[in-house]
């Protein structure tokens, strides 16, 4: 007989994961953000090269039909912005997302994302909204919550975090700087990278450790701009509108001034897939509803999607992601 | 040798990194949400001990190493080997040279029982257990009446290592010693 089938979390903080869901649904009732729904199942997925998606065969008969895939969502951008340019209004959905990577204490293939959309919220409005959300569930739960009520969640920019810490502006300075001040900081086994992959590189190492216990970082270098718009900030400089929330030394959070037009969509995406060829990566379509929603148009809006497990393991101090997911 | 993917990282594993044999101590993943996925990971140095960091990009192999440990008995040195016997009624011996041997030499005692780390069959470290219990050769005169308390003088042990004891210790007492940090711990006989 098998030992293992016991959950992995405690019945302790089951409860308290129950706690945090109902109180994510209450702070949107009472903002009057609507729940929506959307499939798990869809034809096409995110394109970024990084971001692996499940395939699974959905042939009813298989000796009968060709081959015929669908995607596990890795977070519910695209539809979630087709029911934005309907004329939803605020929404938000709390969707069970799955990624092809490697488990770790932070990662699994399988979790919660929260992720919203406020129509008329500027990046700032956004990270107001997120930090009360955050404040709100860590009252209500056992943890470090005098940490985070006491000081108001931190902002700072990508720039001056790069300069504060390794005196190096991320915008201006060449891709050579970054690959030879990555490998004087870190043993570092790899060549040949990316600008991105040694900034991120260089962040995760020389920088997160000494962030204070929550704070968001925002303005990012444009080739990180995902689907996030690109402006000039109060310097001159093209920035990507975009933020990311660190808490416990965990990226929890990441919010999007939203790109609305879908010439330089298109344009992305087949960046993205172009590179995924070259790399021999799985194939993506394009999407092109999504593509004829922001043809047809996005409202001006800012989205966040957050990992609820995540935020579950901050609140409550756990270590591993398994704490806080039942099996 | 095989090799192992980043994937298959996990403590205890035994790599050849830079040509040096490492033990797997820790393996962390970094992945930004949006960006490459890199292990990044602390080796221990099985050679010399040192611990390492190292940082690759997910996906990628790297070397296994043919790494063994054992308990051996060890039996005597010539000067220049320490030679120990395998406890598997093989009878098999290896010898250890001072640059595998290092600190254990101060802790050494015929027939006791030592880890021995092999790397393609040849030693390349020994630890002692965390306590051994060694004779004292020398030692300045004990103090009667002196009892636990109180202050400490040099005694040197049959291995040859020189610990802090107690005042009340004599010749010929055996004691035991935490290898560790060469810290007396109580008299065994007397």
């Amino acid at each position: 007989m098998t030992h293992d089938w016991r959950p992995q979390a405690s019945l302790e903080t089951l409860r308290q994961r129950a706690q945090v869901l109902a109180i994510i649904r209450e702070f949107f009732a009472k903002r009057g953000v609507l729940e929506v729904e959307t499939p798990a199942l869809m034809p096409t997925t995110a394109t970024d090269i990084y971001i692996d998606s499940f395939h699974v065969d959905t042939r009813v008969d298989p000796q009968r039909e060709i081959g015929q895939y669908l995607f596990l969502q890795t977070s519910p951008e695209f539809p979630l912005k087709r029911l934005l340019a309907a004329g939803s209004g605020a929404i938000y959905q709390l969707a069970k997302v799955f990624r092809r990577e490697q488990a770790s204490k932070r990662h699994s293939a399988e979790f919660t994302m929260l992720e919203w959309y406020r129509p008329g919220y500027t990046l700032d409005t956004l990270m107001d909204e997120v930090e009360a959300l955050v404040v709100e569930v860590f009252d209500a739960t056992t943890g470090d919550a005098a940490r985070v009520t006491e000081i108001a969640i931190a902002r700072v920019t990508y720039r001056d975090l790069f300069l504060e810490h390794l005196n190096i502006d991320p915008h201006v300075a060449s891709d050579q700087d970054f690959e030879s001040l990555a490998h004087e900081k870190i043993a570092l086994s790899a060549e040949g990278l990316s600008r991105t992959d040694y900034l991120q590189l260089l962040l995760a190492h020389c920088i997160e450790p000494s962030l204070p216990f929550a704070c968001f970082i925002y303005d990012y270098p444009v080739q990180q701009a995902a689907l996030a718009r690109i402006e000039v900030d109060r310097t001159g400089q093209a920035v990507a509108r975009r933020f990311e929330l660190f808490i416990a030394g965990m990226e929890l959070a990441n919010g999007y001034f939203e790109l609305q037009d879908a010439r330089e969509q298109r344009a992305r995406f087949e960046a993205d897939i172009a590179e995924r060829e070259r790399r021999g990566f799985d194939a993506v379509p394009l999407d092109e509803k999504l593509l004829a929603a922001l043809e047809h148009g996005l409202p001006e809006c800012s989205g966040v999607a957050l990992g609820v497990d995540r935020l579950i393991m901050a609140a409550l101090g756990k270590k591993d992601i398994r704490e806080v997911q039942a099996f | 040798m095989a090799t192992y993917s980043t994937n298959e990282f996990k403590g205890g594993l035994k790599v050849l990194i830079d040509g040096e044999p490492c033990s797997i101590l820790e393996n962390e993943v970094v992945k930004p949400g949006k960006g490459q996925a890199f292990n990044r990971v602390r080796l221990r140095n099985l050679k010399n001990g040192r611990v390492w960091e190292r940082t690759y990009k997910s996906g990628e192999s790297v070397e296994g190493a043919d790494v063994m440990e054992i308990d051996m008995q060890y039996l005597y040195t010539d000067g220049e080997f320490w030679h120990f016997m395998k406890t598997d009624d093989s009878f098999e011996q290896i010898a250890a040279d001072a640059a595998a041997i290092t600190d254990a030499k101060n802790w050494l005692k015929e027939e006791d029982i030592y880890t021995v780390v092999l790397w393609n069959d040849s030693p390349i470290s020994v630890t002692p257990q965390n306590f051994v219990e060694l004779e004292v050769v020398d030692t300045d005169p004990g103090l009667k009446g002196d009892t636990a308390q109180g202050g400490t003088k040099p005694a040197t042990l049959s291995s040859g290592a020189v610990v802090k004891v107690p005042l009340f210790v004599t010749i010929g007492d055996v004691l035991r010693v935490d290898t560790r940090t060469a810290e007396y711990q109580n008299r065994v006989t007397k």
